[in-house]
Order: C-alpha cells, then sequence, then structure tokens
C-alpha cells in the first residue's frame, strides 16, 4: 500500500498539447462528421500528440504502461503529424489502417477493455474502410 | 457509501493494472523476439543463406545469390529475392529473419552516389518505407508477411526504376491476391510468393525489366 501509494509522486510524460499542428489528418483531409469522431475516439489517444487522459489513465502503474502504449503507437503512426509524410507513406499507412480495421487488430484489445466507445460495430469498421480507401485511391 | 464506492474504485484499479501488466509482458516478448532479429549481424545471415544454397536446395537461389553487392541497389535485390523465396517456400521463420537482414540493408542504403536530388529524395522516400514493410515483415505472421510484401514489392520495383539492376528482371502479377498484385523475380518461371504451395503457379510474366 505504501508502494502504491509512493509511486502515485513519479511522474510521467503527459502526452497532450494545446495546439494542433497544421499537418493535423483532419485539417488537411475533409473528414466527414462521423469519421472525425470515431478517429479521435478510437485512435487518436495513442496515434496523436494529444490524448484524452481519464482519471484511471493518471493513477500509476497504470500511467507507465500507458506512456509506454503512446510511444509505440506515435511511433507507428502520428495523426498529428500526418501531412509530413510523402504520398507513398501515406498511401502506405492508409493501408495499414485498413488492414488493422478489417482484422480487427486495433484498437488494442486492452485498449477498447477500458474505453468500450472505441470498439468498432461492424457498420462502424465498413464506414470507415470505405472512407480511408476512398482517402487512399484520391493521393 | 462511500466506503462501497472506495472499495469498488479499489477493484477497478486493480482489475486495471493486471490488464495493463498482461498487456505489457506480451509486448516485452516482442520486443525481445525483435532484439534478438536485429542483433543478428547480417553477415552471419548472408553465410547461412550462402551455405542453403551450395547445398543446391533451391535452384532459383542459386542464380539469385551470385548477385553482389551491400548498402546498394543489388543488396537490397539480393535480400528481397531471398525474402520472397522464403514467402513462396511458406518458411514465416524464415522470412521473419530475411526481414530483418533486408531492414538492415536497407537502412545501409548509400543515396549519395550519381543520382540527381529529385532521384534522390525519391530514392530516400522508397527506402523509408520499404524499411518499415521490412520491419513489419521480420516480426509478423505470414499472412501479415505477404501483405507487407506486397508494397515492399512496389517500393522495390520504383528503386530499380532508377537505380537500374544488373540482371534482368520479371515482374510477375497474380491477379488473385488482394485485387491483383505483383512481385519481382530473377527467373521467368512463376513461384507465387503470395500463396505460396497453396497456389504455387498462379500468375504471369508482366513485364521485363533490364
Amino acid at each position: 500500500m505504501v508502494a502504491f501509494v509512493g509511486i502515485q509522486f513519479i511522474p510521467t510524460t503527459r502526452n497532450q498539447s494545446d495546439t494542433v499542428p497544421l499537418t493535423d489528418f483532419m485539417l488537411v483531409n475533409n473528414v466527414p462528421k462521423t469519421i472525425q469522431k470515431k478517429l479521435q475516439v478510437s485512435c487518436y489517444d495513442c496515434h496523436s500528440n494529444n490524448t484524452q487522459y481519464p482519471w484511471y489513465n493518471k493513477i500509476q502503474p497504470v500511467a507507465w504502461f500507458l506512456e509506454d502504449h503512446i510511444k509505440e503507437g506515435k511511433a507507428e503512426l502520428n495523426f498529428s503529424e500526418w501531412d509530413s509524410l510523402s504520398s507513398r507513406r501515406k498511401s502506405s499507412k492508409l493501408r495499414s489502417i485498413i488492414k488493422q480495421i478489417e482484422s480487427g487488430e486495433m484498437p488494442l484489445y486492452s485498449y477498447t477493455l477500458i474505453h468500450r466507445d472505441a470498439t468498432f460495430s461492424e457498420l462502424e469498421a465498413k464506414e470507415m474502410i470505405n472512407w480511408i480507401t476512398q482517402l487512399k485511391d484520391s493521393l | 457509501m462511500s466506503k462501497l464506492k472506495s472499495t469498488l474504485g479499489i477493484v477497478a484499479i486493480a482489475f486495471i493494472t493486471l490488464t495493463a501488466m498482461s498487456c505489457k509482458d506480451n509486448k516485452n516478448e516482442q520486443n525481445d523476439t525483435n532484439g534478438n532479429h536485429s542483433e543478428m549481424s547480417s553477415d552471419e545471415d548472408h553465410s547461412k543463406m550462402n551455405h542453403d544454397n551450395s547445398d543446391g536446395h533451391q535452384d532459383g537461389d542459386k542464380k539469385e545469390m551470385a548477385m553482389s553487392g551491400d548498402g546498394n541497389s543489388q543488396g537490397v535485390l539480393k535480400d528481397y529475392f531471398n525474402l520472397k523465396n522464403a514467402l513462396v517456400a511458406d518458411d514465416n521463420a524464415k522470412a521473419k529473419t530475411l526481414g530483418a537482414t533486408l531492414a538492415t540493408t536497407l537502412a545501409n542504403f548509400d543515396v549519395s552516389s550519381n543520382f540527381s536530388d529529385t532521384q534522390k529524395a525519391e530514392l530516400k522516400d522508397i527506402i523509408e518505407d520499404a524499411v518499415e514493410h521490412a520491419e513489419h515483415i521480420s516480426e509478423s505472421a505470414i499472412d501479415h508477411q505477404r501483405e507487407h510484401f506486397k508494397i515492399l514489392s512496389k517500393d522495390v520495383t520504383d528503386m530499380v526504376a532508377i537505380t537500374g539492376t544488373e540482371n534482368t528482371l520479371y515482374q510477375q502479377f497474380c491477379p488473385m491476391y488482394d485485387g491483383g498484385s505483383a512481385w519481382l523475380s530473377m527467373s521467368k518461371d512463376i513461384k507465387n510468393p503470395y500463396y505460396g504451395s497453396q497456389m504455387l503457379n498462379c500468375g504471369k510474366v508482366q513485364k521485363e525489366i533490364n
């Protein structure tokens, strides 16, 4: 218990930013409202420079694990820096997004377990994949 | 009531912690395997491959292994063909190792020589993309490896369009895999890396590249 209280004082780096960079996926693409919302809720926590932190994510050791996830997530794909990618890389990333949603690998199970609203219904997955495919073909 | 609340709170935290921990464990294991792969020097891999080849296991390899060079397009092609052959043979583990080898070769690619600025920029872009796919191949199941191999093949084909090739290459095409997918080969014969033994001969030569 003492240890548990103790580790609460060890700081973690928060993945939060006040500004949305001009390279953000939402700013450079014409994203429909429903798609925008789904991306925010299901993807942006780990794949952008801005994480929405619910209370339990501020408690150690949860915060550490989350920090790690975000680091890895952003290395793979960072929506905040989307427009700094070349068209080749964008196309690659969009393709991977489609495959990941199709196979149900993303969002991670460990994430949707807590963030129930991050899960994709069949219809939501279909809508997302259709829209991303359109975007990919327009590149 | 407040007691109930705090109990609930503690249970929730314990639950979340456990979940996060189990998730973290998985990741560590993954990292270990990756680490091992990248620790393997490319020389080791090559010597192993050469050995395989001298045993004459695969006819296709022999010709492909004759290619020389590291840190340039010929080195990339050599690793690419080895990887392709592993996928043809449905060999997930070998493809993982060879994906890591290719990633290293790509990362060492020297873009500075003999190209125009536009070509250099495009090569850099191609390599950056290809490295990522090769890395994914080094840590994925075989169906994933094949998905990434498709885009990797596009990258390598675009690379060859700039760098040229010492040997004649054949661009081959399978209309069935993922809405139609191409790959490169040193030989005219079709050996399909997307289906392996399942549909080994599906495809046709699309283009000869000299």
